[in-house]
């Protein structure tokens, strides 16, 4: 998707409509706009050891209605600052995915069904593809609107209005 | 084929003929952050390269999550929050004047057929007057405080007829949650909603804000209403520019179509730790509480208080309860000082905190205690939403939290009428 990069990791597995406050809580978020610090409590309240274990690189896997909830822009950066390089989620909450290509977070809508805790995934976001190396399967990625491509390819919103000075479709 | 609420009012912003499915960049009417987004929007905005914000005049700040401020690192958001409003000239909305979503068509900002994006999910309730509201992240506000326009996919929308009267006892924030477990915390993912019929219509335009607040709840992009009689008066009276309000077209095509009777509705009751997963009262009476919470943006109106008022008339909390008590908004608060309903809730021995969000979503104001039960009337549920992992959080009416509060167990309030 305008990016040529392929991203390889580990698949830290998680189930259906995981909302923002179990991806950063309230009782953190409201104190600091500092990231690295938010990052350590990534997922505490259903995953504690989440961010002593995730290593850089490694993906988020969800079932349905991942980041629902609400529009906490620090959800998709603490992910993002906590080393993972992509979320795959069988479908995502409309909010969380925008903020998250804002961000310069990959999201990838695909069938999770087939990827175990633990599994070497390899993400292709030029072929559209994931594949499972431990599994050997290969799932389709749901092509993304054209504006949020090039978003994504910008790196996130912010650079991509540096460079455009508006919205272009 | 006709169009939809969502469409028209897309087409009106754009000078196009636009359908579901279609990308727009629109101009946006007016705009908001909270005090939980708007520093990131400030940060957003400057590392944009942004130096002043396009109309001041469409943009308010509200600091309502953590309000006061509770800690140093929350303060000196705030302050960073003051001090970008008093530059650039924005509406600053500081503590005690209430949560953002009770402000902004309280105070005149948004109107029918217009266009609103707020960094908070819950922007999803300015639908009940006709407002085509949703939430946004910090960077879309950023980008819509610099250009004053943002890029929309027009959404597909999903149209509920609720037929029936509601019986005595039941609210709209029943309604609410009755939806909400049919069609599921994504059963409406990326659509709008359309919210029809006979219930809708005898609705108060302050109900009807309660159940478009939940749209969001279900997955939904926005939570629309008609506007009628009830809501043109209610917006003349706040609103001093003129509007357009819009009705969908009797032949629009709609993704989908549910229809409701609700005549025989009980009280409903979302249990821990999901929005959806909801029951009738009758199923969780007697579930020992230790917390009762009434207010947030679904249900600290005036309308809610009073039916509250009503109910703890003349009784008293329960000694193992604790009742906290939100007005939505000081001018809310200042009401319910005029009527009483202020003194009844304190003699019932309601504890009233600051015109905000207050214990919902989790700073302060009422963290529950490990292994607690909270009854509230806000929208979510989740676990660690209040503060505690270990705490459990039911929602439910302002009239089924009272009666909750008065027994010390989740309770038919109609057995208090």
């Amino acid at each position: 998707m305008g990016d040529s990069k392929i991203l390889t990791g580990r698949a830290h597995v998680f189930g259906d409509d995981v909302n923002t406050d179990y991806i950063i809580s309230g009782r953190y978020k409201f104190k600091t706009l500092d990231m690295n610090e938010l990052a350590c409590h990534c997922m505490e309240d259903i995953d504690p050891d989440f961010a002593s274990k995730v290593e850089p690189g490694d993906f988020i896997v969800a079932g349905a209605n991942f980041g629902c909830g609400s529009s906490r822009e620090q959800a998709p950066l603490v992910i993002k600052h906590a080393g993972v390089s992509a979320v795959l989620a069988s479908s995502f909450a409309r909010i969380f995915f925008r903020n998250a290509i804002n961000k310069g977070l990959p999201v990838v809508e695909c069938d999770t069904s087939q990827i175990e805790p633990g599994d070497d995934l390899e993400v292709d976001l030029s072929e559209g593809k994931v594949r499972n190396l431990t599994r050997g399967v290969e799932m389709d990625i749901a092509p993304l609107p054209s504006v949020m491509m090039d978003i994504l390819a910008d790196g996130g919103l912010t650079d991509y209005l540096r460079k455009h000075g508006g919205f272009k479709l | 084929m006709g169009k939809t609420i969502s469409e028209k009012i897309f087409s009106n912003h754009t000078g196009g003929d636009v359908k579901a499915g279609d990308l727009v960049v629109s101009s946006v009417d007016f705009m908001m952050g909270q005090d939980g987004t708007s520093p990131l929007a400030i940060k957003a905005f400057e590392e944009i390269g942004g130096k002043s914000v396009l109309e001041p005049a469409r943009v308010a700040m509200v600091i309502d999550h953590s309000a006061p401020s509770p800690l140093e690192g929350v303060s000196n958001l705030h302050t960073m929050m003051r001090e970008f409003a008093g530059e650039q000239g924005l509406c600053l909305y500081d503590i005690g004047m209430g949560v953002c979503h009770c402000l902004l068509p309280e105070q005149g900002h948004v109107a029918p057929g217009e266009i609103v994006v707020g960094a908070d999910s819950h922007t999803t309730t300015y639908g009940a007057i006709n407002v085509f509201s949703t939430g946004v992240g910090s960077t879309d506000l950023a980008a819509a405080m610099l250009t004053g326009k943002l890029w929309f996919k027009v959404p597909p929308t999903m149209r509920i007829e609720l037929k029936g009267r509601l019986p005595l006892g039941i609210y709209s924030k029943d309604v609410a949650l009755f939806l909400a477990g049919r069609i599921t915390a994504d059963g409406a993912t990326y659509m709008a909603v359309e919210y029809s019929g006979e219930v809708i219509q005898h609705l108060s335009v302050e109900a009807r804000f309660t159940i478009s607040n939940m749209a969001v709840e279900m997955g939904a992009k926005a939570g629309l209403m008609e506007a009628d009689a009830k809501t043109i008066e209610w917006v003349a009276g706040r609103v001093d520019h003129p509007f357009t309000p819009v009705s969908p077209d009797a032949d629009a095509d709609y993704q989908k179509i549910l229809d409701f009777d609700l005549s025989d509705l009980s009280p409903q009751v979302a249990e821990p730790h999901r929005v959806d997963n909801v029951k009738p009262v009758e199923e969780l009476e007697g579930t020992p509480i230790q917390e009762a919470v009434i207010g947030t943006c679904t249900n600290g109106r005036l309308e809610d208080l009073q039916i509250a008022a009503a109910l703890l008339g003349g009784k008293r909390v329960s000694p193992d309860v604790r009742l906290i008590v939100a007005p939505a908004s000081r001018q809310v608060l200042m009401k319910a000082m005029d009527l009483g309903i202020a003194q009844r809730l304190i003699e019932a021995g309601a504890a009233i905190v600051t015109p905000g969000c207050g214990p919902c979503v989790g700073t302060h104001n009422g963290v529950p205690s490990d292994g607690e039960s909270v009854i509230s009337t806000a929208n979510r549920n989740f676990k660690g939403r209040m503060g505690n992992p270990k705490a459990f959080i039911y929602l439910a009416s302002p009239a089924t939290v009272a009666a909750s509060a008065v027994a010390g167990k989740i309770t038919d309030p109609r057995r208090m009428l």
